[in-house]
């Protein structure tokens, strides 16, 4: 073979191929074959990207061409993988913590009937192919094929326990939230082929393609995109989805949340960052909605009681950050931070899987406490994703902060205050979910006390690697005043150009590091002295506020989903009744009505049909006499 | 000639049958009367492709020879027509014992 990197059509092929086989065989197939064959396939996938990552590291990157995908007109669309920095940067965080949580998996949905288990791992295979395809696309094109196919897998997996009404309705909500975005992406689609006549990453992104481009049109073409990633990577108003898609099984969530689906929208953004670095106001509303969705989820965070809500609403909290980075200019930083995000929000929603197998399916936190003695490794392991989103040095989720922090700081003193702000509360309801869950005493029945157990091999041990990743995730891109040289961002700088160095002094950087990680600190000592002994008690005015997510959810059902629902009732009952129905029923009565008024024609004289033919034909004649000009 | 005269006798001849067929009541005769007029389309075509042939000037031409074609489908379709009408006029005498044709206005009902 004379390049390696043809062999990136092996990385989807393999968990397509899962699919196909847990899929069709799911009645004939034993569970263990089926979960050999499911973490197998995304196991087969990570090899191959970490043999091409090496390759990409050595400096060998390609886009691939396959085969001629759609050729219309002037527009070819090449079926291609574009294999470089970027892209194998998320090809080993998907095919990587994928292939944990599949591991984990086998354990965690053990209890499920074979055809059911095949079935999960079916769509948690589809799931992967849907994403690589997303991450590998070498045009707009292939990348909006895994971007829906990210969306159906959702919705299938958010929706896995069908039986049950609100996990249906939960998956709808996903899946009509995302096609909200999806739109957009479409129609910016739809214009740069319009105005470039193509859909290449290379060509887009070149002198000639942008020469195509005014300012205007690079500006709708980024806003619309935009407004595909906040369905997506669930932003501002498009996030109340991804609380609710708590409802699939919790390995799902952190599938969702971590790996995958939700980082599309980054990485999109980080892809077309050439065109965004062109339309810095849309790089400033993408800042502030951002910040404004790190706040909110952080503030909604504080209060809630679900131990997957609080995980959930800290990923879309953690997802404003990244956005905030993207806007600054940090793209990065950003896809630093989707990285170390990937390890210790995997690590934590699968560690709260182990607390929920362990409780026999309990999801409150006030109904549990005292687990630590119980559970040590999901324990310790639970701690230190909490010290890493919290951002305590020197674990990975300090460095990823605190260089978007800085760049905020970069931007604006008042973004980086929102942000340190955010990062506290961050601090603050991990800690707080931290000791509820683990410290105190036990809350919950006799019988679930009896119960309470350390998860089994299978589970614990993708615990334990996605710690270690998470201590160490971070030592890739440590900052240069800490004595690093910022590796990551040196890595991606072919395709990420490295922002213009921002003019803050190692003095300056050394404070803002120092001070929020003192805050930090002091959060976490905070969280420990109001939640250690944890006693339920009834919350009341701001609090009840939080509890209820910001009432969000209920300002859309009135403002969106009422009026609709009653435009609805209107055009069926009213518009359909009368005016449709009216309008055929009233065809076919004037039909009627003119056949009775006709009758006398045909009175069977022969004669008289004569008569008439020959008055028509003769009328015909005079009309086109007249007629003809 | 000049056209004119075939032009004014077919108008009258097709005249005569259209009134024929208006006015009797006799099947036979309203049959003859059609067949009047199919002939008068027949005189007309045929005096235009008389006039039209040669008109090109080249002794191969081919001007004018489709109006005569057409006279003869006109003239097999007649024939046709007459054994049906009259086969049909037949079974119609045999069954109501007249030939007149505002007898045949029992389809209505």
């Amino acid at each position: 073979m004379k390049n390696v990197l043809q062999l990136a059509y092996l990385i989807p092929l393999f968990p397509l191929l899962g699919f196909l086989i847990n899929g069709l065989g799911r009645n004939k197939l034993s569970k263990g074959v089926i979960g050999t064959i499911g973490s197998g396939a995304i196991l087969a996938s990570f090899i191959v990207s970490l043999i091409l990552f090496f390759q990409v590291k050595g400096g060998n990157t390609e886009v691939v061409n396959y085969f001629n995908f759609i050729s219309v007109g002037n527009l070819s669309i090449p079926f291609a993988f574009q294999i470089d920095q970027l892209s194998s940067i998320f090809l080993l965080i998907i095919t990587g913590v994928g292939f944990l949580i599949h591991v984990y998996s086998t354990s965690y949905m053990h209890d499920e009937k074979p055809e059911h288990f095949a079935r999960y791992f079916a769509y948690l295979n589809l799931f992967v192919f849907s994403m690589l395809l997303l991450v590998m696309g070498a045009n707009f094109v292939i990348m909006f094929i895994g971007w829906e196919g990210v969306g159906l897998c959702s919705y299938l997996l958010i929706g896995f326990w069908f039986k049950k009404p609100e996990y249906n309705k939960a998956a709808s909500k996903a899946f009509i939230m995302n096609r909200i975005g999806d739109l957009a992406f479409l129609i910016a689609l739809f214009w740069l082929i319009g105005k470039v006549g193509s859909v290449s990453f290379t060509e887009v992104f070149s002198a000639e393609g942008l020469a195509k481009l005014s300012t205007t049109d690079i500006t709708v073409i980024t806003l619309l995109l935009f407004v595909g990633a906040t369905g997506k990577s669930a932003q501002i108003p498009l996030y109340t989805w991804l609380p609710d898609a708590m409802a699939g099984p919790t390995p799902v969530s952190a599938l969702i949340h971590a790996a995958t689906m939700v980082t599309a929208g980054i990485y999109m953004i980080a892809r077309s960052n050439v065109l965004y670095s062109l339309a810095p106001d849309v790089l400033n509303i993408i800042a502030w909605v951002g910040l404004a969705t790190a706040l909110l989820a952080a503030s909604i965070a504080l209060k809630q009681n679900d131990i997957k809500k609080v995980l959930a609403y800290s990923t879309v909290s953690q997802l404003g950050f990244m956005f905030l980075a993207l806007g600054t200019g940090a793209y990065g930083a950003a896809v630093f931070h989707v990285m170390t995000h990937a390890f210790f929000k995997a690590l934590m929603f699968l560690g709260s899987g182990s607390v929920i197998h362990a409780m026999g399916g309990e999801q409150d936190i006030r109904k549990m406490g005292g687990l630590s003695k119980k559970m040590p490794v999901t324990f310790w392991t639970f701690v230190i994703g909490c010290v890493a989103i919290a951002g305590i040095p020197p674990l990975s989720g300090f460095f990823s902060k605190d260089a978007i922090l800085l760049s905020a700081y970069a931007k604006s003193p008042v973004m980086y205050g929102i942000a340190l702000f955010a990062a506290l509360l961050t601090a603050f309801y991990m800690f707080r979910l931290l000791f509820i869950t683990f410290t105190g005493k036990f809350r919950g029945t006799h019988e679930q006390e009896h119960h309470l157990h350390e998860s089994p091999k299978a589970m614990t041990l993708p615990l334990i690697v996605l710690a270690i990743l998470s201590v160490i995730g971070g030592f890739v891109g440590v900052p240069a005043v800490l004595g690093g040289s910022d590796e990551l961002i040196h890595f991606l700088s072919p395709v990420i150009a490295i922002a213009e160095g921002h003019h803050i002094s190692h003095t300056t950087e050394y404070i803002l590091m120092g001070l929020s990680t003192v805050l930090v600190l002091g959060m976490v000592l905070g969280a420990w002295v109001i939640y250690k002994n944890y006693k339920e008690k009834e919350n009341t005015g701001f609090a009840k506020v939080l509890e209820n997510k910001w009432y969000v959810d209920e300002l859309y059902d009135t403002i969106i989903v009422k009026p609709l629902k009653v435009l609805a009732d209107f055009l069926n009952n009213i518009f359909d009744k009368k005016v449709v129905d009216g309008l055929v029923n009233g065809v076919g009565r004037l039909v009627n009505y003119g056949g009775r008024q006709f009758r006398w024609i045909q009175s069977g004289q022969v004669g008289s049909y004569v008569l008439l033919m020959v008055v028509s034909i003769l009328l015909i004649f005079v009309v086109q006499f007249f007629l003809r000009k | 000639m000049p056209i004119n005269y075939y032009i004014f006798l077919s108008l009258a001849l097709f005249a005569i049958g259209m009134i024929g067929v208006l006015t009797r009541r006799n099947a036979i005769i309203i049959f003859m009367c059609v067949e009047l007029m199919l002939n008068a389309v027949n005189l007309l075509l045929v005096a235009f492709s008389k006039m039209h042939y040669l008109s090109a000037g080249s002794p191969f031409s081919t001007a004018g020879t489709d109006g005569q074609l057409f006279v003869f489908f006109i003239m097999v379709v007649a024939a046709a027509e007459v054994s049906v009408g009259l086969a049909i006029i037949v079974m119609m005498y045999r069954n109501i014992h007249s030939v007149d044709v505002n007898f045949l206005n029992r389809l209505k009902h």
